[in-house]
């Protein structure tokens, strides 16, 4: 009878759409065939995303990762010993000395991939409820100084200060106040929402307990996309657990505070993850975007006082109360503190999540993390911060990842996604597609996000098929868009468009014998 | 299973306590029959004490909401930007020249519906898609070519 060795294979989404669950049971088939004793774990994600399903053996001198693993790699595994982390081709060696994971500064993400993510008794082993657990001993102004001395900002995309709008909340005066976790991710380029719900999820709860322990509030909302069944699954089954050891409930962690959640499900539009119209969305309505103001934090939730953050956002908090503010700004540059989860994503070959402080250049990223596009071919163009993220070339790579440094070359950092183009991209087809997507996820309130999208398509098809003359319309409806949209839906949409049109001239301008080819 | 009016107000008998039970409730009849049929608007809006008019507006805003039921099987394939990157227009070409699959629609013999999405943040390793629920990545012509046939393939299994 051998003993139980420890065999780690992620239940991430990520990992699962490339046959971590095949894997799973693959592992479990040959290790019965061979009387040997393991338990399987099903873990988070590392954010190594191009080697999942990546498994990890714990063994004396830590964990071993072997990936990319398919269900025929597992014979041969075992052959290699790979239970004593035994020389195979798919050997990485201890999993944290990976360059590309050795060398972030995992805060917020610091569990993620390293426990079971459902295990209460595994999040309290790595830290967990720390940070809660102090913040019933202050009063709810010191919580709200603690946050806002850390420099935390809304990692949502606008950059927002945390501690001043928990800070309003606590101020206002009502019988009933919310806080609500915008869970609705829907910037393509990004998943560090996905990856922290799917693997530490308790982080996310704590971090909304301690939001209603500090302002007041005894009832959250996480409002979540319905593009993520597996982070759902997991949220539900992580409150139950929550409730049931009574971290959620009348009396949290045995104190005198009440707070319960409950997750919603979005149902496909974009526009929820602005603020408001996730507010509406939430009390049943159509999503049409509010005008502001009243601030969500004096009239939110049916009209109560509400903190509306993001996942990140909230995930961070319990880090900080637990390591105190300084901790927490002792990283970043400027007025930008703290680490950002960046998402690296598109053609690239080491896609994943590479939490880092705030000032590392998008070069490092793409290029000592990323090593170059998937395909193989030259790198032409990263759009940083979503959708509605500006298109930078090679030129501009050197610049930081701060929210003030990409301001200044007209772009944003957003939810911290950055989606990689070879030399095959077309960018006038983008900035057609910037419209186009605007066109179909506008909310419809305002006139020059409604309309302006729609004759922004129609005349990038003009602008495709040879008439540059109409550039200077392009240019046109985007100063208006930018200046006239109620919400950062319409008012960011020019942002991809002219960016694409500043830095990729050659792309627009062209020649009309093609309009005369067709 | 086909519509019903009964099983219908069960549903939304179900949900119709939760503060803002709209989107619960839409889902939870869409779960059950594959769309929410038009006859559910004033059994909603009775439930709720809000407008026909809202609840109708709030089916037909949310991209979520099918009006007529689904093929057998569902394909939600990722056209956002970084599946774009990575290829996934000419994976919505293929199923119009390869198999005259259109997206966005149902294959005429109810089998196979193919819908758009923008993300599903598999952003890392696209093209994505859910396939009846299963997130798959590096989707290909090799398994999108299964998918209309009819055929199972071993990377749908999760």
């Amino acid at each position: 009878m051998s003993t139980s060795i420890k065999i780690y294979v992620p239940r991430d989404a990520a990992a699962l759409s490339v046959g971590a669950n095949r894997v799973a049971t693959a592992l479990a088939n040959e290790a019965k065939k061979r009387g040997q004793a393991v338990e399987i774990i099903r873990n988070g994600s590392r954010g190594m995303l191009w080697l999942e399903p990546l498994l990890e053996v714990e063994t004396a001198k830590g964990r071993v990762a072997f990936g990319p693993v398919t269900p025929k790699d597992v014979a041969s595994l075992f052959e290699a010993n790979f239970l004593a982390g035994g020389a195979h081709a798919l050997n990485l060696g201890l999993t944290e000395e990976i360059p590309f994971f050795k060398n972030q500064e995992r805060l917020t993400f610091a569990r993620v991939g390293v426990i079971d993510p459902l295990s209460l008794d595994d999040y309290i082993v790595h830290g967990g409820f720390v940070g809660l657990k102090k913040a019933v001993t202050m009063t709810g102004s010191a919580i709200v100084q603690e946050v806002a001395d850390s420099g935390l900002r809304g990692r949502g995309g606008a950059g927002f200060p945390t501690g001043i709008k928990w800070k309003t909340v606590l101020g206002a005066e009502a019988d009933q106040k919310y806080i609500v976790c915008n869970a609705d991710e829907g910037d393509s380029g990004t998943f560090a929402d996905r990856m922290l719900m799917e693997g530490d999820p308790f982080t996310l709860i704590e971090g909304m307990a301690i939001a209603g322990v500090a302002v007041g509030a005894t009832k959250g909302f996480i409002y979540l996309r319905s593009e993520y069944p597996h982070a759902y699954q997991t949220l539900l089954e992580a409150i139950r657990t929550a409730r049931a050891a009574r971290w959620l409930g009348p009396a949290i962690g045995g104190s005198n505070y009440a707070f319960d959640l409950e997750v919603r499900l979005g149902a496909g539009a974009y526009i929820c993850g602005e603020e408001t119209s996730l507010l509406e969305s939430l009390e049943g309505k159509r999503a049409i975007v509010r005008a502001k103001p009243p601030l969500p934090a004096l009239k939110g939730l049916f009209g109560k006082p509400t903190i509306v953050n993001n996942v990140m956002s909230l995930a961070t908090i319990p880090w900080i109360m637990a390591n105190g503010a300084k901790a927490y700004a002792d990283f970043g540059m400027g007025r930008s503190r703290g680490t950002l989860p960046i998402q690296l994503a598109g053609n690239i070959k080491q896609g994943g999540l590479i939490e880092k402080a705030f000032g590392v250049s998008l070069r490092e990223i793409i290029e000592t993390y990323g090593g170059g596009t998937y395909s193989g071919r030259s790198f032409r163009a990263v759009q940083v911060g979503g959708p509605l993220g500006a298109y930078f070339p090679e030129s501009l790579l050197d610049t930081p990842m701060d929210y003030e440094a990409m301001a200044a070359n007209k772009g944003l950092l957003g939810h911290g996604g950055m989606v990689i183009f070879d030399d095959t991209v077309d960018l006038a087809q983008q900035a057609r597609f910037a419209f186009e997507f605007c066109a179909k996820e506008s909310c419809g309130k305002c006139t020059p996000c409604r309309i302006g999208a729609t004759r922004g398509v129609e005349t990038m098809d003009k602008v495709i098929a040879g008439d540059t003359s109409k550039l200077a319309l392009i240019d046109d409806l985007c100063h208006l868009m930018t200046d006239a949209s109620l919400c950062a839906m319409g008012g960011l949409t020019p942002v991809p468009v002219m960016s694409a049109m500043t830095h990729f001239p050659d792309d627009f301008n062209r020649a009309p014998k093609r309009m005369a080819a067709e | 299973m086909s519509w019903d009016d009964a099983v219908a107000s069960s549903i939304v008998n179900e949900y119709k306590h939760l503060a803002g039970a709209t989107l619960p409730i839409l889902h939870a009849l869409q779960e059950n029959f594959g769309y929410v049929d038009k006859r559910a608007v004033p059994l909603i809006a009775d439930a709720l004490n809000m407008s026909k008019a809202e609840i109708f507006g709030a089916i037909t805003f949310y991209h979520d909401f099918r009006h007529e039921p689904a093929g057998q099987t569902v394909v939600k394939l990722c056209r956002a930007e970084a599946c774009q990157s990575m290829g996934c227009e000419s994976l919505v070409a293929h199923l119009k020249e390869a198999h005259g699959v259109e997206i966005n629609a149902t294959t005429p013999d109810g089998r196979l519906t193919v819908e758009t999405v923008y993300c599903l943040g598999n952003c890392a390793l696209g093209p994505a898609a859910l396939i009846d629920g299963e997130l798959v990545g590096r989707v290909d012509q090799d398994l999108l070519d299964a998918v209309c046939k009819g055929q199972s393939h071993e990377r749908m299994a999760g």
